[in-house]
């Protein structure tokens, strides 16, 4: 009798609050990415640095894609930007790091709002094609001045141009570290906005565009501050991609990097705040496990076939768990951010 | 003194005419309703009204103000709210967030203000019990009284409701009309409906649309005995 009143009691006052069980995930998952750098092997730890700046870019996508609703195809763009704007500034302004970084920043925050005042006068399939073709511009834009980006070869950023604040960034551990405050900062960051009453708004927009606007919210500066948003994230995430890594190239800018967040996010669970990391590290492991496979049992020239592997655990996912991961978990515990 | 007029409203869609040279007034305070056969352009009226459907031709003034060339939304955040005739609501977000959203363009203040102005609509609405339950969950009536909260919660000068009754049971209708008959101590109402027996009980006044114009208006009264009114609508029953 009295363990049912407890449970009733129980029931009623949850032990943690809805916001303080969300802060506690969001804390939870940084200090575990933390402790896994010493727990783990060096090669998945190096991964996971590369994993956690693709996660940034993943986030950056998802405040667009998952919580807008806006379904771009070419935010290779903003990540170039931020790639380029970086690398190139560091190679043929004599400027130190930090000031190459802003540089990388602004150049990400400009192309965002060019390109969402322009994109958002359409809606829909009309949207992805404009993003597509501003992001196709953008790669060609990169060849069309190979003699300084050096095309799809690319040109590595010198290991002294990577300190800061007197941490050597080639050096794996200081790597790691950056990459996981660039993707604790960026993670808090869109838990903090979607919960806010702009992240609300854009919800609603998602959810019902024309009942948001006879609300009296305004549909066009919310999408455009979404997009700059998710153009500035993805911006960070190609700066930090060129300054751990060394290098910047073509490929970065080419296609497949638009079509690569889409699939994070769409794996991991769309709007949902953990659903970019989940995707991204399944989804890079997806790809590292099937080129071994294809390596391994097939002949070199068949070695591509890990696309085809990939391409099929992907058709599985979304047949199976069409909300992505974080999707499935949600049904299970409503409060998940 | 109006709170809102228009000036030859019209409205041409690619050759049909579904709102000709309308001149309208509504006095503040006033309950009116607009009624009219299927077809008769009320949709299209208020649509106008609210920005929701761009004119074709003639002006709209909404506080004094020529408000034809803004957008739907700033007219929202003038003062006016608006429920659609096809419910339209947030389906997959719980009934408080929906009115949430609608409370909180309108108060910029603490969650606490917010949830407090939510929970005081919701118990207007006889939906205080639905809470946490998701919009799309609901039956037909309580969605619809759900977006009437909505307008509620936006405490707008001027409330249009397109067809409000459209499928809510008696009892749910009775609490409609009560529900009006309170809001309009403080409120500007509109309110397109079918159910002539809404129209008596919470109307002031009635203007009726036929074929994009309009055809009568008067008191309830008056309406019920005007012969043209008889045959073009209340006949046809
Ligand atoms: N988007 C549209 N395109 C073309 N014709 C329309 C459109 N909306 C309404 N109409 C036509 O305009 C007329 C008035 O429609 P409406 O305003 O919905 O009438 P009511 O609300 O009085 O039933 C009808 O003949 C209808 O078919
Ligand atoms: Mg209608």
């Amino acid at each position: 009798m009295s363990q049912l009143t407890e449970s009733a009691a129980g029931f009623q006052k949850p032990l943690l609050s809805q916001g303080s069980r969300s802060i506690l995930l969001h804390v939870g998952i940084v200090i575990l990415l933390f402790l896994l750098y010493f727990a783990l092997p060096v090669y998945h730890s190096g991964n996971l640095a590369r994993i956690l700046v693709l996660a940034v870019f993943a986030m950056g996508y998802n405040v667009l894609f998952g919580y807008t609703g806006l379904l771009s195809l070419g935010h290779a763009l903003f990540f170039a930007s931020g790639m380029y704007g970086f690398g190139l500034a560091i190679q043929f302004i004599d400027v130190v790091p930090i000031v190459a970084i802003i540089i990388g920043l602004l150049s990400a925050v400009v192309v965002s709002v060019v390109v969402g005042i322009l994109a958002l006068r359409t809606t829909g399939v009309a949207f992805m094609i404009v993003t597509l073709m501003f992001a196709q511009a953008g790669y060609l834009t990169v060849l069309l001045f190979g003699e300084y980006t050096r095309g799809d070869e690319g040109f590595n950023i010198h290991r002294s141009d990577r300190v800061l604040f007197g941490f050597d960034l080639s050096q794996a551990t200081n790597r790691y570290f950056c990459a996981l405050i660039l993707f604790a900062i960026c993670f808090f960051l869109t838990a903090w906005l979607v919960h806010s009453r702009f992240g609300k708004t854009l919800v609603a927009i998602r959810e019902n565009e024309e009942r948001a606007r006879m609300l009296g919210y305004d549909i066009q500066r919310h999408k455009l501050i979404a997009v700059i948003i998710s153009g500035a994230l993805s911006g960070a995430a190609g700066v930090a991609y060129a300054l751990l890594f060394g290098y910047a190239g073509a490929s970065f800018a080419a296609v497949q990097y638009s079509i690569l967040p889409l699939l994070y996010v769409l794996l991991g669970g769309a709007g949902t705040t953990i659903g970019p990391l989940i995707g991204t590290v399944f989804m890079f492991y997806l790809i590292d496990l099937s080129s071994d496979l294809a390596s391994a049992y097939l002949s070199s020239e068949f070695a591509s076939a890990y696309m085809l592997i990939a391409g099929i655990v992907l058709i599985l996912l979304t047949l199976f768990a069409p909300q992505g991961f974080a999707g499935l978990l949600r049904s299970k515990c409503k409060w998940l951010p | 003194m109006s709170l809102i007029s228009t000036r030859g409203l019209s409205k041409n869609y690619a050759g049909l005419q579904a709102v000709s040279n309308v001149d309208f007034n509504l006095p503040e305070g006033q309950v009116r309703a607009l009624i009219g056969p299927n077809g008769a352009g009320k949709t299209t009226f208020v649509g106008m009204l609210s920005g929701r459907i761009k004119s074709s031709s003639g002006s709209v003034i909404f506080s004094e103000k020529d408000i034809t060339k803004l957008p739907a939304h700033k007219r929202m955040t003038m003062g006016m709210a608006y429920t659609f005739q096809i419910t339209s609501v947030f389906s997959k977000l719980s009934v408080h967030e929906n009115v949430a959203l609608a409370a909180r363009r309108v108060i910029r203040d603490k969650p606490s203000v917010v949830n407090a102005k939510v929970t005081s609509v919701l118990e207007k609405v006889y939906l205080a019990d639905r809470y946490d339950q998701i919009a799309g969950d609901l039956s037909y009536g309580h969605q619809r009284l759900l977006e009437i909260g909505m307008g509620l919660a936006q405490s707008p000068k001027l409330f249009i409701l397109d067809e409000p009754t459209q499928g809510l049971s008696a009892t749910e209708v009775e609490g409609f009309i009560e529900l009006i008959r309170v809001l309009s101590e403080n409120t500007t109402i509109l309110l397109i409906e079918h159910n002539m027996d809404v129209v008596m009980k919470a109307a002031h006044y009635i203007t009726v649309l036929n074929f994009g114009e309009i055809l009568a208006e008067g008191t309830p009264d008056e309406i019920r005995a005007n012969q043209s009114v008889q045959t073009a609508y209340l006949g046809s029953h």
